[in-house]
């Protein structure tokens, strides 16, 4: 194991003259054996410091490309509506607003839901469908976000466009301050229906990792609130929630991040529109979208450069919630093992 | 008293029933998804398919280059990122367990996990596309391989944490050095999750759009040249889908269909492999 030990033993072997040769040449083969292993170690450590160098380029490569961007605007970029391709006059307000409203409406609706599905798993599901049932999740998770998309357009948006919306146009026509966000014809496309798709998107995640962190609560915790009479919703209420509180904000938040970033799906079915709505059913745009659906077509470098600060904003929201994410998740994962 | 108990259990009654329509709920989208996916890709799929050019508006033709490109460039991908991510797991696993360094390289592989995906096509871009001068299929191999190379890291890590020390010190005790019973011992004990790892990390970039959109756009003829714009599944679904043409969005469904098919292939197999690993 140590090379100072493995010398020793060659050089008390070397003063053996009828075995030096055969000694010689077994150091040459350790020696061989050692570098090989100090290189093999160097490699490993160049490897765990490229995905720090990976995260690092990321950082870098879009700052620089963001640069003539954010020296045109400055701050105003974050705050300005305006996105005229032809005079050249960008902002980023609108990608943000839609990017925020989708991810919120979408949380809205898999938060609840997905944690029900964890407690029908974790306490209601007979055994042998446990397994089947979580696999099914799990599955809705490997769909490709494309597939989303294509399904949200062609089946979804008009679904929507002749049932949901017109419902809730006239459910909440009169009503003040729904009549807003429910107002204008019902498109199909817009942000509403990006929200219920993003829903769909990440309802797998906080389920699987709700299901998880409920899996690990001791079952002496369990059995002894059943043991005193509680119901099953009172056990998951005040036993199970409290203690995997930190774990289960840490699933919403991974949650959080993927429906921030996802693109594929909402380009289908938001519409594209660089525009403020006050209703939910008007067309907008989130910075995903947007730059999946204008980079290939900018024209002159501040265009290119402004889709480029719009990744480095997504990128620093989604870094941000990813890290609180993971922190939570690190800090059940230490109480648990 | 009385009221008190029928309370809570209505109160039960009903957490129990919304718990199992979120469930139906759940699992209803799963099965609308691949219905009407089978539905819409099945009519379409035929030999020629397989066989033919992506056509141009109102002719008929197929997903060849596409499925060739994105076989491709999947391929390449996965023989970039796949020993990066290894070799940074066996690090994390094996040298630097109780490190500091090791952490904070799992925190960041985390979250570059789960980071935005077209973020990291902006970041090709600037790196390979633009020094370049031209969108190349190279660019998109590359962006693909830098989503694999996190999935990779964490399941290496993660299978090589899971092998016993005394195989180690076994390994050790007769005097193999520390590379030789990483590479023949440990790696051999985490095989099937390590191969598990990497058909996840295949599952997860065949369906990739967004980091392909600007690095290896796309291609209506057919093409192997690396340096060159290529063909993939994802695009030219992106294409279709949102083209007028009615028979462009026949074959979107039906590239749609045939990565659907792979990807949900490909993590049952995982998920076998994984399973049969864990009882061996």
């Amino acid at each position: 194991m140590q090379p100072a030990g493995r010398r020793t033993v060659v050089d008390l072997a070397l003063q053996d003259n009828s075995i030096r040769a055969e000694a010689a040449s077994r150091s040459r083969v350790l020696a061989r054996l050692q570098l090989g292993d100090s290189g093999f170690r160097y490699l490993t450590r160049a490897a765990a410091l490229g995905v720090l160098a990976l995260l690092g380029g990321v950082i870098v490569s879009l700052v620089i490309g963001a640069w003539p961007a954010l020296r045109q605007f400055g701050p105003g970029f974050l705050v300005s509506e305006r996105w005229n391709p032809v005079t050249e006059n960008f902002g980023a307000l609108a990608p943000i607003y839609g990017t925020v409203i989708t991810s919120l409406i979408a949380m809205v609706i898999a938060v609840p839901v997905g944690l029900l599905i964890a407690m029908f798993l974790t306490e209601m599901c007979p055994m042998w469908l446990r397994r089947p049932i979580g696999i099914a999740i799990e599955l809705l998770a490997g769909i490709p976000s494309i597939i989303y998309g294509i399904w949200g357009l062609f089946v979804f948006a008009p679904f929507l466009q002749d049932t949901l919306q017109p419902f809730l146009i006239r459910i909440f026509g009169d009503i003040p301050v729904l009549s807003t966000l429910f107002s204008g014809p019902p498109y199909g496309i817009g942000m509403l229906t990006s929200g219920l798709i993003l829903a769909i998107m990440v309802l797998p995640f906080i389920t699987a990792i709700s299901r998880d962190v409920f899996d690990a609560v001791p079952p002496v915790l369990k059995e002894a609130a059943y043991g005193i009479g509680c119901t099953t919703w009172e056990v998951v209420r005040y036993v199970v929630l409290p203690y995997t509180r930190v774990g289960v904000i840490g699933g919403i938040m991974l949650g959080l991040g993927r429906a921030l970033g996802e693109t594929m799906a909402v380009t289908f079915v938001i519409g594209n529109a660089h525009k403020i709505s006050a209703s939910l059913l008007a067309p907008g745009t989130t910075i995903s979208a947007t730059i999946a659906n204008e980079f290939t077509e900018a024209v002159g470098d501040l265009y290119t450069s402004s889709l480029i600060a719009l990744g480095l904003i997504l990128f620093v929201i989604t870094f941000i919630v990813l890290a609180c994410a993971r922190y939570l998740l690190l800090r059940i994962e230490r109480r648990i093992g | 008293m009385n009221s008190r108990y029928a309370g809570r259990r209505s109160r039960n009654i009903i957490a129990m029933i919304l718990s199992l329509s979120a469930t139906l709920f759940g699992l209803g989208w799963l099965v609308l998804i691949l219905g009407t996916l089978l539905w819409e890709g099945f009519s379409g799929l035929s030999l020629r398919v397989f066989t033919e050019m992506t056509p141009p508006p109102g002719a008929a033709g197929g997903l060849l280059n596409p499925i060739m490109g994105s076989l491709l460039l999947t391929f390449l991908a996965v023989i970039i990122g796949t020993p990066i991510g290894i070799l940074a797991g066996t690090y994390m696993a094996e040298y630097g367990r109780h490190e500091k360094l090791t952490s904070v390289v799992r925190f960041i592989n985390d979250i570059l996990l789960s980071a935005p995906s077209i973020v990291i096509g902006l970041f090709v871009y600037e790196v390979v596309v633009y020094p370049m001068g031209h969108f190349s299929g190279w660019a998109g191999a590359i962006a693909l391989a830098v989503i694999v190379i996190p999935v990779v890291v964490r399941t290496t890590e993660d299978m090589l944490t899971l092998v016993p020390d005394t195989l180690r010190e076994a390994a050790a005790s007769i005097g193999l050095p520390r590379s030789l019973m990483i590479v023949k011992i440990a790696y051999r004990a985490a095989k099937a999750g390590m191969i598990t790892g990497i058909l996840l990390a295949v599952a997860r970039i065949s369906g990739e759009t967004a980091p392909l959109l600007f690095t290896a756009l796309n291609n209506q003829f057919w093409s192997t040249d690396l340096n060159a714009p290529m063909a993939s599944l994802p695009a030219v679904i992106f294409q279709f889908a949102l083209s007028p043409y009615k028979d462009w969005q026949a074959l979107a469904w039906t590239g749609a269909l045939i990565i659907t098919m792979a990807v949900l292939t490909l993590s049952i197999v995982a998920r076998a492999l994984s399973a049969s690993g864990k009882q061996s």
